[in-house]
This record gives structure tokens, sequence and C-alpha cells, in this order.
């Protein structure tokens, strides 16, 4: 098992440097003076000269290149050119909101998903099967902003059970869980919609498998060929879904964040983005690969723990 | 994936639709398509005022005989601002998804049938891609090529283009097998006919099904993209815009917010069955079942 | 055999493909799919290749056709050197010569009527177009035997053997000199067999085509060629024509295939074979003769040195002790 983490590890360099190497392009690459762009049309060549050389846009790329890519593999995001500080600081200080959110919306949506999905398999074609497509297709239409806005207008307008405001006072947890319900929730349901589709048609699958079908010729009660037999093998899949779908859920918390006002780097890319802050956006997308490229890692691992096969 | 790829001919496009719309959930999808599409083509002839025209009097007017879904904070028709903002979604969505079809599609075509290490250098890139939150590609994008209608079919095409690739190369890695692509090349047929001719109308399928589906994607990204302010530039009316500056007026006016809400999950919802329709009508292994 | 007379001469042909396979430890093998083949097939000859599943058949045929490079050797048609053909000079080739393939299902694309796949060649070449490619079309049918309205159906519409007519008649349209076979008809019931053979037959004769005939069937061959090689593991064990290397075989591994196949006449069928082991693969041959893990009369000298080419009448054999 160690080997085969190891392995993984050596074999996630590649993309690592590849996904750095595509952020650095994509933000040199693209038509525009970034300088223009920070300083607006009417800036002196004087000042535009100054911040090129403060950006190092005015060195050869391959240096700016190697220069990127030395600090980034020591952790070394740079400074921001809007705060002044350094760029790991401020996306330190926002990435454990992001986590926590994307964390307990992956919960919710498997803790929904995956019976829903197993309960929509069992009952293939009957009415609880057609109600959970049509749930599932709904929550894969709800763009985040819009689910979260809608919950917003209900619970928080309308009913009053929870804050407009979702930025939880530092070190009150029981605030910080009651502000964190809403955001989770929006993110969750769409979690929900994909593993819902995933476990139904996975379980499908297995349970029209040979030996699930030897083990209820042999009287295997119907409730052991279910969860021993039939789910540990459906959830293969799955986990591979839920790896995937980190991708997703990183972006979709960008947006729930702004909906629910809440820290996080949702709110620092936005910032980075409209106050054309370029250092900070490398960084931020370094650490959003870095957290993809880790999360599949962990898919990867957990996928060797589940399936045997993976191991040897 | 080989007996979708290498299905007969003509699984006769009238059979096809006929299973489609004979489904009342896809049936359903179709028509709240057909909604939206009808709204934006005849926007200029339902839309009861200019979108564009302020009255500061009746600015935040709630939804009455006057305003049929009231004003925003400039005193502009609700209504009309969302089927002129019908026109972005679908033009934004379908080029966007449209060009990732065909370069992504390309691209996969490409690199499956030349395969080697050509293959595995393209396929590791676009793996790069995708792993990449689309959302955030898109928001970068965007934002370093400034917010215009083209710049952002450009940027919502870039996150779409590697699943294309992925979708377009995986049937194409069967297909080439096949010895009907040896004896074209034994006929002298060039690599550009024979990808044309005898390998593209066998995937084109798999290709508009999964189109689609992600243009939907491309509906919410748009309206994401519009709602975070990089969209297209105000006062364009756009539905995720109109989310935006309903959102700042929450607290008194939620109407602003729910009726461009509902517009989105319209189109959405409705690209969503008809893709899943389209995916149970094209599989035979779901056809099986 | 003069040079004139010669249509297609193969020398020292040889085509090995690397294969990685497995995770975490990759290996790396090397198939000897075809380790220096040669023939020579004359102008309206019927030359027969035979061996079993996997002894590098198909991949010879390829080569020959310069559908794959190989890597060694070279193929010379009518002159024109086809390895390293390129442009208008591979064009023209194409036109000169054909391939008909073991399995009618696939070698037609599905998507595409009869009439296209005739008319689509004819196209590509500037044979004719539109009415008159029409026509050529509907006559190809016409001269493999099926009818007209065959021209606006798609293969599924017909059955194995009629697939199997529709690929020659492709073959045909561009009017080639030589057509490879490679197992024409292992893929049909044998009732449909006979026909499409003797459909073969028939166009040889009519068109004065030169065949290269693929197939592990002795009796096909022995029926439709006049000369014959046999190959085993990638190489040509022993060649000449079909009555002498049928009739006397002089190498044992044409023995054990000639006793194996089932030959109408119980008079020449001799003992039933001895099948000593596997089949060898050509990714790990044995050394000294490929054959003598399998041989009857394997010697120690067999295990250890490559047997040379011996030339003999008109045939040759690559054997240490060949029978007489
Ligand atoms: N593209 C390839 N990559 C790797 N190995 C190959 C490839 N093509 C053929 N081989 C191998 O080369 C050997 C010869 O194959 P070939 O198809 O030429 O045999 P054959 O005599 O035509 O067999 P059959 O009678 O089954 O058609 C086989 O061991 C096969 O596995
Ligand atoms: S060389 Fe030896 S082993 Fe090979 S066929 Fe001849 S007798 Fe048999
Ligand atoms: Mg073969």
């Amino acid at each position: 098992m160690i080997a085969f983490i190891i392995r993984r590890l050596l074999a996630s360099i590649p993309t690592l440097l590849a996904v750095l190497t595509l952020v650095f392009l994509l933000v040199r690459v693209v038509p525009g003076d970034p300088a223009i762009a920070i300083l607006g049309d009417r800036a002196t060549p004087e000042t535009l000269a100054a911040l090129r050389a403060e950006l190092g846009l005015d060195r050869w790329i391959g240096a700016q290149y190697f220069d990127f890519l030395g600090h980034a593999i020591l952790g070394d995001l740079g400074t921001s050119m809007v705060t002044h500080r350094p760029v790991w600081t401020e996306i330190a200080e926002a990435l454990p909101h992001t986590i926590v959110l994307t964390l307990a919306a992956m919960a919710i949506g498997c803790l929904i998903g995956i019976p829903a999905g197993v309960w929509a398999a069992l009952n293939r074609n009957g009415p609880v099967d057609v109600l959970t497509r049509l749930l599932s297709l709904l929550g894969l239409s709800f763009p985040v902003f819009v689910s979260g806005i809608f919950l917003l207008i209900v619970f928080a307008l309308q009913l009053h059970l929870f804050p407009v405001i979702g930025n939880p006072r530092p070190g009150d947890w029981i605030d910080g869980l009651h502000k964190l319900v809403l955001p989770a929730v929006t993110l969750g349901v769409v979690m929900a919609a994909y593993v819902v589709r995933v476990t139904r048609s996975s379980m499908l699958q297995v349970l029209g498998e040979d030996y699930i079908r030897t083990a209820r010729a042999k009287g295997v009660p119907r409730r052991a060929i279910i969860w021993r037999h039939g789910l540990s093998n459906a959830l293969i899949p799955v986990v591979t879904v839920v790896g995937l779908y980190v991708g997703i859920l990183i972006g979709n918390s960008v947006l729930t964040e702004i909906v629910f006002n809440r820290p996080g780097l949702g709110k620092v890319i936005v910032s980075a983005l409209t106050k054309r802050d370029y250092t900070m956006l490398q960084g931020m997308m370094v650490i959003y690969c870095f957290l993809i490229v880790v999360v599949n890692l962990i898919t990867d691992i957990s996928y060797g723990f589940i399936d045997p096969r993976v191991k040897q | 994936m080989t007996d979708v790829a290498l299905s007969e001919p003509r699984s006769s496009w009238r059979v096809m639709a006929g299973r489609l719309l004979s489904d009342p959930v896809t049936l359903a999808g179709v028509i709240l398509c057909a909604i939206v599409l009808a709204g934006a083509l005849l926007a200029p002839w339902l839309a009861p005022r200019d979108p564009l025209e302020q009255n500061i009097i009746d600015r935040l007017a709630g939804p009455g005989s006057e305003y049929l879904l009231g004003t925003d904070q400039f005193g502009r028709d609700v209504l009309s601002r969302l089927l002129w903002g019908a026109r972005i979604s679908l033009l934004v969505s379908f080029l966007s998804i449209a060009s990732a079809v065909v370069v992504g599609g390309a691209i996969g075509m490409v690199s499956g049938y030349i395969g080697g290490r050509f293959d595995l250098v393209t396929m590791q890139v676009m793996d790069v891609l995708l792993s990449f939150p689309s959302l955030i590609l898109g928001m970068i994008m965007v934002a370093l090529l400034g917010s215009s209608v083209t710049n952002l079919i450009i940027a919502i095409s870039l996150t779409a283009i590697a699943p294309f690739a992925r979708i377009a190369r995986a049937p194409v890695l069967v297909i080439k097998e096949r010895a009907f692509i040896e004896a074209g090349r034994a006929l002298g047929f060039s690599h550009l006919r024979i990808l044309l001719v005898h390998v593209l109308p066998n995937i084109v399928t798999d290709l508009l099904v999964m189109g689609t589906l992600w243009m939907a994607t491309a509906v919410r990204t748009e309206a994401s993209l519009s709602f975070i302010g990089l969209g297209v530039k105000p006062p364009t009316p756009t539905w995720g815009g109109m989310m935006r500056d309903g959102f700042e007026n929450i607290l008194d006016s939620a109407w602003l917010c729910i009726w461009p809400g509902l517009a989105i999950l319209v189109l959405v919802l409705g690209l969503n069955l008809v893709g899943d329709g389209l995916c149970d009508v094209t599989d035979p292994k779901a056809n099986a079942q | 055999m003069s040079a004139s007379h010669t249509l297609l001469e193969v020398r020292d042909l040889a085509k090995h493909f690397t294969v990685t396979k497995g995770f975490p430890r990759p290996v790396t093998t090397t198939v000897r799919a075809v380790d220096g083949v040669g023939f020579v097939v004359a102008r309206g000859e019927a030359f027969g290749l035979v061996g079993e599943s996997g002894c590098g058949k198909s991949t010879a045929a390829r080569a020959v056709l310069g559908l794959i490079p190989p890597d060694a050797g070279h193929v010379r048609f009518a002159e024109i050197d086809v390895t390293g053909a390129r442009g208008s000079m591979l064009q023209q080739l194409r036109r000169r010569m054909q391939i008909v393939f073991q399995d009618p299902y696939s070698s037609l694309n599905p998507r595409r009527t009869i009439g296209q796949a005739l008319t689509e060649p004819l196209g590509v070449h500037g044979l004719a177009r539109g009415r008159a490619a029409r026509e050529r079309a509907i006559a190809l049918l016409e001269e493999v035997g099926l009818p007209p309205s065959a021209y606006d159906r798609h293969p599924h519409e017909f059955s194995g053997g009629q697939r199997q007519r529709v690929g020659i008649a492709r073959a045909l349209s561009v009017e080639p000199e030589l057509i490879v076979a490679d197992e024409p008809v292992s893929a049909l019931d044998v009732s449909v067999q006979a026909q499409v053979l003797l459909l073969l037959k028939d166009l040889q004769t009519r068109r004065g085509l030169a065949f290269v005939f693929v197939s592990h069937d002795l009796g096909v061959v022995r029926w439709f060629c006049s000369r014959v090689a046999v190959m085993y593991l990638g190489r040509i064990v022993e060649t000449g024509s079909v009555s002498s290397v049928f009739g006397a075989p002089r190498h044992p591994y044409t023995r054990m295939l000639r006793d194996a196949s089932p030959i109408p006449d119980p008079a020449i069928r001799g003992q039933l074979p001895r099948i000593v082991g596997e089949i060898p693969s050509a990714a790990n041959p044995p050394a000294g003769c490929h054959f003598h893990p399998r041989c009857p009369r394997a010697s120690d000298l067999c295990r250890t040195a490559f047997p040379e080419w011996r030339a003999d009448g008109d045939g040759a054999v690559a054997c240490h002790h060949p029978e007489d």
C-alpha cells in the first residue's frame, strides 16, 4: 500500500509541472499588457516601464518561467500587487474556510446521494426512480448562486431561520456551524445530484452481475446482498466521481462564498480578478491545481482501499 | 462504446425522434427549451418595453399590471429584460459549445487517430485542462481577455474543449482498428478523407448528445460569470447580471432575483432533460435495460 | 522467372512489434511478427501464404501493400519500390494492388451504402464521377454476382458472403493487377466459401489478376494457388509449387500441417499429427530452428543452429533434416 501511495505521488509530479506551466502560459500568452491592464490606458510610459520591471515582465520569458517554477515549488508565490502582503498569507487565511465548506458539502452530498441512488436502483423504473431522476436533474440544473439566493430568500429572509450574512464570528464554533448550514446545503445539493446518478447506475450494473445472482440463488438475504455485496462494489465508481466533482465543487464554492458573503478563496480570487492582481491570480491558480492534484491522489488511494485489485 | 460508435446507420432519425418525444420527461425538456427559444427570438415583439429604458419614478416597482414582473433599481421593465437576456444566454452558450465541439472534437479525433506518443501528450494536456475547475478557468480567461460577447464565448468554449476531446477520442480508438479504415488507406484515401468521411459520422451522435448536456453547463457558466460581474457588460440585459443587480436589493425586492433565477433554471433544466433523453435513446445499452 | 514476368518481389521483409505491458514494472517484449520473408509472384499467378494463426501472415500482407512500414527488407511491385513510395507514386501503387479482408463485417463502413463504398475509390482516383461512376459500380456488382439493387443498400442488409462480394467489388473498382486476399473465406459459412472462391478464381482467369492468397486452410490454397510458401513464426520454412509442397512435403512442419488439414481424399491423408507442446510465440521464439520443440526429427543441431535455405528444384526448404 505504501509503495502504491509513493508511486502515485511520483506520478502526480509531471501533472503538477504541466499545470504550473499551463498557469504560467495562461497569464502571459493571453493578449494584452498586464501593466496597461493594471494602470489603465492613460499611464505614462515611465510608470508602465517601472511596473513591468517590478513584475519582472521586462525579462526574457524563459527566465520568468524558471523563476516562477522555482519559487512555486518552494512554496513562494510572491507578493500581492494590491495589498503588498505575501500571496501565501492571504491564501492561508482564506483556505480553511473554503476547505470546511467543501468538506461539509461533500458530506451532505454523499449522505443524501448514496442512499437515494441505492433506493432508486432498487425501484428501477418505479415512481421513486422517476422522482429521483427528476430531482437529480433539477439539482444539476441550478447554478449554485441561484439555489443559494433562493435558499437565502426562503430560509433567511422569510423564515428567519438563518442569518443573511455568513461571516462567522471567530472562535464561536456554534455560530460558525449555524452559518455553515445554508452554504453547505447549497453546494451539497448539487453534489448529491451527481452522486445519486452515479450510485444508481453503478448499483444497477452490480446488481446485474453474476455473483449477485448466485448469492441470491443461494438464498442470501436480500438486505445482505444489497449492503454487503452490492453497495461495496457499486461505490467504486462513486468514489471516482466524488473525486472528479471536487473540481466543480471548488469552482462552485466561489459563487457560494459570494452569495453568503463568507470568507474563503472565492472572495480572494474575485477581488484579485477585479483588481487585476496578477501575482495573486497566479498564486490562486497554483493553489487550486495543487488542491485538485491532492484530491485526485486521495481518490486514487481510497480507490485502493475499496478495490482490492489496485493494491497488488 | 464499440456498439455505440458503430451502431447501424441512421437508426432512423424519425424512429429516434419518435422515441425521444414519447418520453414525457424529455418532452417536457423540449417544451422548456422551446419556450426560452421562442422568448429570445420573439423578444422584439413580445417585450412590452425597451429593456434599457429607465423610469426612475417607477424604480423597484413590484409585479403588477403596469410592469408584469416588476422593475429593477433603475426602473427598467424586468420582463423585457428577461426576454432580451435569453438571447445572450442562448447565443453565448450555443456558440461556445459549438466551437468546443468542433475544436475539442477535432483534437480528440486526430489525437486518437494518430495514436502513439502524440496521443499520449495531447491527452495529458487535456487532462490538465479537465482537472482545472472550469468556472475558475472561465473567470480567469474573461478577466484576462476582457469581457465582451466574443471573449465570453472563447472563455467558455475553452473550459469545454477537454471533455469533448475525450468524448471524441474514445470511439475513434475503436473505429480506427476496423478493417474498413485500412481498406480506405489501401484504396489511397487521404487521412483527411478517412477522418471526415469514415470516422466523423460514427462519432457525431455522441458529440451532439454531450453537446446538449454541455450547453446546459455553458448557460450556467455564462450566468455565473455575469453574476460575478465578469459577463457581458451592463446595461446589456443578461440573466446573471439581473441576478447581480437584484442581489444588491434582495432585502426589499426579492423578486428581482427570483425571475431571472427561474429563467436560468428553466433553460438549464430543459437542456438537461433533453440531453438525458438523448443519452437514453442513443445508447443501446440503456435501451436494452 | 524473367523480370518482366515478375509482378511482386518481396525480399528479407521484417516487421517487429514492441509491446509494453504491465504496471508498476512494465515489460517490453519484441514480437518478431515477420522476420526475413521473401517470395516472388508472377503476373497472373496465384501465390499462397499458409501457416498457423499468429505466424505473421497478415503482417506480411500489410507490409507488402505498404500499409505498415517494414523494419527491414524491401517490396517491389512492377519494378517500383513500394516501401519508399510517396505521394503520387504511392497513389498509383494503391490503384495497382488491392486487399480483400477476412472479416466481411468490419471491412465495410456500416454507415455508407454499397454504392458509396464502390464509387468513392473511383472518385478519389479520378476514374469516374457521377453517372459514369454509378454505372461502373453497378457493373462491378454484376461482376461479383450481386443485383444492381444492392447499390442503395447498407452493409447490414447483406449476409457475410454478400458483403465479402462487395469487398471484392470495391477492390476491383480501381482495376488492380494484384489482390492480396487475407483469409478471404475463412470467416464465411462453409457453404458460402466455395461460391466466393469460385468467384475469385473466375476473376483471376478473366481479369488476369495475380493473387497473394493468405490462408491457414491447406485445402483452399491447394485448390486456388499454383505456388505456395509455408510460414512458421515469422519465417518461410518451405516454398515451391503446390503439387510438390503438399504432395511431398520436405519440411516436417509442412507435413504436419498437411496431415492435420482435412483433405477430402482419404488416400493422401497421413497419420494424425503429433502435437507436441504448444505453438511457441513469436515474442519468444526458441533458439535454433523455431520448430524444433514440436519437430519429430529434431536433433541437437536443430536446437542450436538455424537451418539455412536449400533450394531444390522449383522449391526451397529451411530444415537441417528435410524429408525426401
Ligand atoms: N499492431 C501490433 N502490435 C503488436 N503485435 C502485433 C501487431 N500486429 C500483429 N502483432 C503480433 O504479430 C504476430 C503476427 O500477427 P499476424 O496478424 O500477422 O498473424 P496471422 O498469421 O495473420 O494470424 P491470424 O491467422 O490469426 O490472422 C502475432 O503474434 C500478433 O500478436
Ligand atoms: S531443422 Fe530440425 S527441428 Fe527444424 S524442422 Fe528441420 S528437422 Fe525439425
Ligand atoms: Mg491474419
